[in-house]
């Protein structure tokens, strides 16, 4: 019994030590955001990089001194990219560490999910690539941020770069473009966007859904044969690419002709199909691979190099990778704008967070400052527009690395507004939300 | 005409793939009585050690040759597959003899869930290669019968050959071996098994073992084909209305319901597909399995069960 007291007091004094050791006597104000990702499951092998950057970066930023001073803490959460798991990670997240400054689902099925839950628990949800695409209109989607890129921009620039390609849009006419798409809300998103682009240029769409995981597309590579469309847009995640290259090859569908949209468009997506991935083209949503940028070798330097780098040193500077670093910059360089209006070295809430998010301005003085000069393009948010930035490139595997095979494409406005009004528009009068006027964004 | 003799070939060298992951729940099935739910579990774990290996082997011992290291890799994941069949044994179905079999399913759960726990944190969980030097182009056939002729896939093709193989010699094993027959007579009673002298801790292992074999078989296949990684343990799935439509406890009834599981869904992919939205190919699978339940609740060629009362 008396050992029993003396294993009990000294496990609470132990407990008691870590956590004086942990929290210093004068803690320094702290940022707490959740990391929502998946390193197990069917899309382990592009969750894990995505993940490690996003990590990566809060880590450097702390090494960099915090944002004014201000650390940023986090907490992983597996959502093996089930949706019900993601809103499982959210709910647990959302009220530590004094509260959640802005949740990455990294899913569109789970931003889905978060998006009717933001506006009561003022958290901002950032979507960087990737969400509904209508939540660009930030005067409906008052906390939904599809930051840098949407899935009708990327396919608006699939479009485009292929028309160019061919001569010019109007000789897109009587072609023929198959959308080979992961059955879920992610694969559906572009629908609208190329249906919208085929009736205007009279090209010819059809629809091929993947079921998850993907691994069985027999069936749809028969089809593609038969079809023989002129070119295959890919909307595919996780091993759903690798194994349409593999079919692609297996029928003899040239790489050349297809296009994946930049969740297709990585080292996991390419590196096991090795030749056969030759000549396939993506959409990189304005970075690729960059092993050569300022950021990585800081990153290299300051965290690798210390046995603090969150993943394999190989994969610092590779697409996903870097796609996870640079949502998790635009959060931290939300943060900052933030503080420049509520206080400098102060935390801020998620309500205040929505401000800096909606006064992003990072021009190429900013990113150069970042180590992200060349990398990507200035980015400037507003209350009404929630994208910023609407840039993208193509590059292509050569068997070995992605190369940029193109020049920048920016989404047509003419295009995509009208859109992006409608779709908002009937989400505001379903959901009976009242849209800010640019007067309530002063507030 | 060309094309749906495409999609039929094409049907049917997936339902062959199928087949192959199918043995594994019938072996099990038939000579234990256990439903094992783990089998996809197992052709996950025996394809990461394969990749893995046959990975790590040429950089341990600095050589280049891609045959022997997948020799070696080989070796060693039959032999990991044999030490999972033992503990299986030992830490799970040795302390369930005579148990319902609910009882066993659940067990089975259990350890796909713990395989696939295990393999991903030794092996990653990244996607792997196995190159067994498979050919990934496809060949024209009949081109003079048809404008452009027949395509077909080479690598589905030897690994149609593969599984047919497989199918035959563990249908020799359980039909002429002295410990094939020991495999169905503990299938059929435990204790009866046992009162005739039949151990059937020694049985189960090896029952265990064969299946490892012929998950790692499965794996090697799929994960050429698809690389290696998580979504091989969905494989099963697929499996699941091949071994509905054969029966549990038939070897041919595998191979017949596999190939008309594999005609089924890409038939029914192509041709039906475009009218209802595309993506029907998983369910129509069990869809068709549940049809012919309706006219042979044990399925094509499984056992009727009578129980006199």
């Amino acid at each position: 019994m008396k050992l029993r007291k003396l294993a009990v007091a000294a496990s609470l004094a132990a407990i008691g030590l870590s956590a004086a050791l942990t929290t210093p006597a004068f803690a320094a104000e702290e940022q707490f955001f959740p990391v929502l990702a998946y390193r197990t499951g069917a899309y382990a092998p592009n969750g894990t990089p995505w993940a490690n950057g996003f990590v990566d970066y809060l880590k450097l930023t702390n090494a960099r001194g915090g944002v004014n001073g201000v650390k940023m803490i986090w907490e992983e959460c597996e959502t093996g990219y089930a949706t019900d798991r993601g809103v499982e990670c959210y709910e647990r997240l959302k009220g530590k560490h004094g509260g959640a400054t802005a949740v990455q689902p990294l899913s569109t099925g789970i931003t889905f999910a978060l998006t009717e839950k933001a506006p009561v628990d003022k958290i901002p949800v950032i979507t960087a690539g990737y969400g509904r695409s209508e939540s660009q209109n930030g005067a409906v989607f008052g906390w939904n941020f599809p930051l840098v890129g949407t899935y009708w921009m990327g396919a608006d620039v699939l479009v485009q770069h292929i028309g160019k390609k061919e001569g010019g849009l109007d000789k897109l006419k009587g072609k023929k473009i198959a959308l080979v798409y992961h059955d879920s809300p992610y694969g559906k998103e572009p629908i609208a966007l190329l249906q919208e682009r085929a009736r205007m240029h009279g090209f010819e769409v059809s629809l091929l859904p993947v079921a998850h995981p993907g691994v069985e597309q027999k069936a749809t590579w028969l089809q593609i044969r038969q079809s023989k469309p002129d070119y295959v847009f890919l909307w595919g995640w996780g091993v759903m690419n690798s194994t349409s290259l593999k079919e692609a090859q297996a029928t003899g569908y040239p790489r050349e002709k297809m296009y994946g949209i930049w969740w297709a468009g990585a080292e996991p997506d390419v590196k096991d199909v090795g030749d056969g991935a030759k000549g396939y083209n993506a959409l990189a949503m304005q970075h690729g691979a960059e092993p050569d940028s300022k950021v990585v070798k800081e990153v290299l330097e300051k965290l690798h190099a210390k046995g603090q780098g969150t993943g394999p040193k190989e994969e610092v500077g590779q697409v996903l990778y870097m796609r996870g670093l640079i949502s998790s910059m635009l959060q931290v360089e939300a943060v900052r704008a933030a503080q420049g209006r509520y206080g400098k070295g102060k935390r801020i809430t998620g309500e205040q967070m929505r401000w800096g998010l909606e006064n992003l301005n990072l021009d190429q003085k900013a990113l150069d400052g970042m180590g992200l000069g060349g990398v990507m393009r200035p980015v400037q948010t507003s209350c009404l527009d929630h994208m910023g930035s609407a840039w993208a490139r193509v590059h292509t595997w050569d068997g070995k690395k992605w190369n940029f095979t193109s020049d920048w494409y920016q989404g047509d406005e003419k295009v995509l507004r009208p859109m992006v009004m409608l779709a908002s528009g009937k989400y505001a009068e379903e959901k009976k939300i009242k849209p800010r006027t640019p007067e309530d964004c002063k507030k | 005409m060309a094309f749906f003799l495409e999609t039929l070939l094409g049907g049917l060298m997936s339902g062959m793939l199928y087949s192959l992951v199918a043995l594994g729940f019938v072996l099990i099935f038939k000579a234990s009585g256990v439903f094992n739910f783990a089998q996809g579990a197992m052709v996950l774990f025996a394809a990461l050690a394969m990749a893995r290996f046959s990975e790590w082997i040429p950089a341990w011992l600095g050589m280049e040759n891609l045959f022997v290291a997948n020799l070696l890799a080989f070796v060693v994941a039959v032999a990991i597959m044999f030490v999972v069949a033992w503990l299986i044994e030992r830490l799970a179905l040795r302390h369930l003899v005579n148990q319902d079999g609910a009882t066993l399913l659940m067990a089975t759960l259990g350890i796909a869930y713990v395989l696939d726990g295990i393999g991903q944190t030794i092996f990653g969980s990244d996607i792997y290669k196995i190159d067994v030097g498979m050919p990934k182009e496809p060949v024209m056939m009949l081109e003079s019968v048809f404008e452009g002729g027949i395509l077909i896939n080479k690598e589905d093709f030897i690994a149609a050959l593969i599984a047919a193989l497989l199918v035959i010699s563990l249908s020799i094993f359980f039909q002429k071996t002295a410990t094939g027959r020991a495999l169905r007579a503990v299938a059929d009673d435990h204790q009866a098994a046992q009162s005739i002298g039949i151990p059937l801790d020694r049985i189960w292992v090896i029952v265990w073992c064969v299946a490892g074999i012929t998950a790692l078989v499965a794996g090697i296949i799929w994960g050429s084909k698809l690389g290696v990684q998580f979504s091989l343990s969905t494989i099963a799935l697929r499996a699941l209305p091949v071994v509905i439509l054969g029966g549990l406890t038939s070897v041919p009834g595998a191979i017949i319901g596999g190939l008309i599981i594999g005609v089924g869904e890409k038939l029914s992919e192509v041709y039906l597909g475009p009218f209802v939205g595309g993506g029907i190919e998983i369910w129509f699978a069990y869809m068709l399995a549940l049809v012919f339940l309706l006219f042979r609740p044990q399925g094509l060629f499984g056992e009727k069960i009578i129980d006199r009362v």
